[in-house]
């Protein structure tokens, strides 16, 4: 379970993390482009541009912007895609928290979802819904609703008993302890699955777009590969995975800053 | 210093009674069995007994928190079967809501009410203010030490003015000091209230030290082993004055051999 649910637990001390932790991220990712810079200088690969050659080729893109159109397409269907998934996806995954019937019903399905490989599955999505709009909706759908689903699922199902109870001795009725105890005690897990779903749906909207039609960034990847432009390549999939993780960054920033006043609070007084 | 008989106790009216109260726990532990009990107004009753004897079982019940396999718990002469506004209960772990402000948390039963929020808010002040915690309206229960949380629990019970407060294991979570610290407390807050209070400890001196009436329960099934009535007059003694006392130390001693008597036997049961 997430902090929160664990009151006992001394909030870290904030004079000594913070300046660590902003040290050793940053520690981090010039060890990665380092290391990257070099495996492209020695080259380990004629196919393996160093980070500056990469770095370069992404702000010619960004100049002439050919990476804004490509964001332009990829964009709709993920939008599309991981909206549904988490509107939905939450709303079922509580009710079936909730629900025996809807547990019964829904489990076996998103566990098998979850499980099996979903990408193997797009082709398919191309015979039902063919080459368009949907049928990469439908890719961001099948990889991000899962996860989504289970989640809040399982954030609703462990939410604290002795706050129901509690909420219980007090009369609250039904409606009252899901939407003043149940829900918030079960949001910090239900917003993880939040996150781990968009980036599920990353992962199948760029599939959809290597595997269906090359549209958008599937478009700048395949396109550059074949004509052997890799800093260009690079370029491209070095935009989307940042893209990617700034949004989860978001994401989290947005949770706390909306739904945890407690965190929040820790996180100022950091 | 004086004593009393216990019978005095019993033309006290009582408020609530529980008649052949027994629980039997899905799988077949038998945690009570043919309890008969009253709880006159205006006393500190503690349920007194071993680990496993059913008197958190026994406090659930009377609050309407769990069924009772058999006989019923009244209320001022009226069966219940459920929680009621004319009782309040303060948890072992607290159960505070996490993302809610300690004001928040006071008022939580009176939010359930649907109290308007200017109301409530005022009554949860007075009710902060009761228990010592003026200043940390808006601090967060991650904050506040186990004492702290523990008072606004009990701030909370007191808040929606119910007649009865249960109270399980109040001192349980909290440091020695602390605990003698606010059993004190307790016992000048209760002295204003006239509250009537059902205490469950597992701890003798506690028990000793802050009830009028100490029920003990034997073990597996549990079943009303002795009635010890403390009339001690506490006025005008200090804390340590009380523990001292040689009606103190003896009801102590008298009380933990007839524990150490169950826990031979069941010893030698094993």
């Amino acid at each position: 379970m997430s902090e929160t649910a664990n009151p006992s637990e001394p909030a870290p001390s904030p004079a000594f993390v913070l300046p660590g932790t902003v040290f050793w991220r940053i520690a981090s990712v010039c060890l990665l482009f380092g290391a990257w810079e070099i495996a492209g200088q020695i080259p380990i690969s004629i196919a393996f541009p160093t980070f500056f050659e990469t770095m370069m080729a992404l702000f010619q893109m960004i100049v002439d912007g050919r990476i804004f159109e490509a964001y332009g397409d990829t964009l709709k269907p993920l939008l599309i895609g991981v909206g549904i998934s988490g509107v939905f996806g939450v709303i079922f995954g509580i009710t079936m928290g909730l629900s025996r019937g809807f547990q019964w019903m829904g489990e076996p399905i998103f566990i098998v979802m979850q499980a099996a490989p979903m990408a193997a599955l797009i082709p398919l999505v191309t015979f039902v819904y063919g080459i368009g709009l949907a049928a990469k909706v439908c890719s961001v759908i099948i990889l991000a609703a899962p996860i989504i689903v289970l989640n809040a699922y399982k954030a609703v199902r462990n939410a604290s008993p002795s706050l129901i109870q509690m909420c219980a001795s007090f009369q609250g009725n039904r409606l009252q302890q899901i939407v003043k105890v149940i829900v918030p005690d079960a949001s910090p897990m239900i917003f993880a699955g939040l996150r781990l779903g968009v980036a599920a749906g990353f992962i199948g909207v760029i599939l959809a777009e290597l595997l269906i039609t090359p549209t958008g960034v599937g478009d700048l990847i395949t396109y550059h590969r074949s004509v052997a432009e890799y800093a260009d390549m690079y370029a491209a999939v070095f935009s989307i995975m940042l893209f990617a993780a700034v949004t989860v960054g978001l994401l989290e920033r947005a949770e706390i800053a909306f739904f945890r006043p407690e965190r929040k609070k820790r996180k100022d007084n950091e | 210093m004086n004593i009393q008989a216990a019978n005095d106790t019993a033309a006290t009216r009582a408020i609530v009674e529980v008649e052949g109260i027994g629980k039997i726990y899905p799988g077949g532990t038998v945690a009570l069995e043919g309890v008969d009990l009253e709880f006159p107004t205006g006393q500190m009753t503690t349920l007194l007994g071993p680990s496993g004897c059913g008197k958190t079982t026994l406090l659930k019940i009377i609050a309407g928190l769990l069924e009772p396999t058999a006989g019923e718990v009244r209320i001022n002469g009226k069966p219940v079967f459920g929680p009621g506004p004319e009782r309040a209960f303060v948890f072992q772990d607290f159960a505070l809501l996490p993302w809610a402000t300690v004001l928040r948390n006071v008022a939580f039963g009176l939010e359930l009410q649907g109290r308007d929020k200017s109301e409530r808010e005022t009554i949860a002040q007075a009710s902060i203010e009761k228990v010592g915690l003026a200043g940390f309206e808006n601090a967060y229960p991650h904050e506040l030490s186990g004492g702290m949380r523990q008072r606004v629990g009990l701030a909370r019970a007191l808040c929606v003015d119910a007649d009865v407060l249960l109270m399980d294991e109040p001192f349980s979570a909290v440091d020695e000091q602390t605990r003698r610290l606010f059993q004190e407390e307790l016992l000048r807050l209760l002295e204003k209230e006239k509250k009537t209070v059902i205490f469950v400890t597992h701890s003798i001196e506690e028990a000793v030290y802050v009830s009028d009436r100490i029920v003990l329960l034997s073990p597996r099934p549990g079943r009303v082993n002795r009635i010890v009535s403390m009339d001690l007059d506490r006025a005008g003694l200090s804390a340590d004055e009380i523990r001292r006392e040689k009606l103190f130390l003896d009801t102590v001693e008298d009380i933990w051999q007839t524990l150490k008597q169950y826990l031979t036997d069941e010893r030698m049961n094993e």
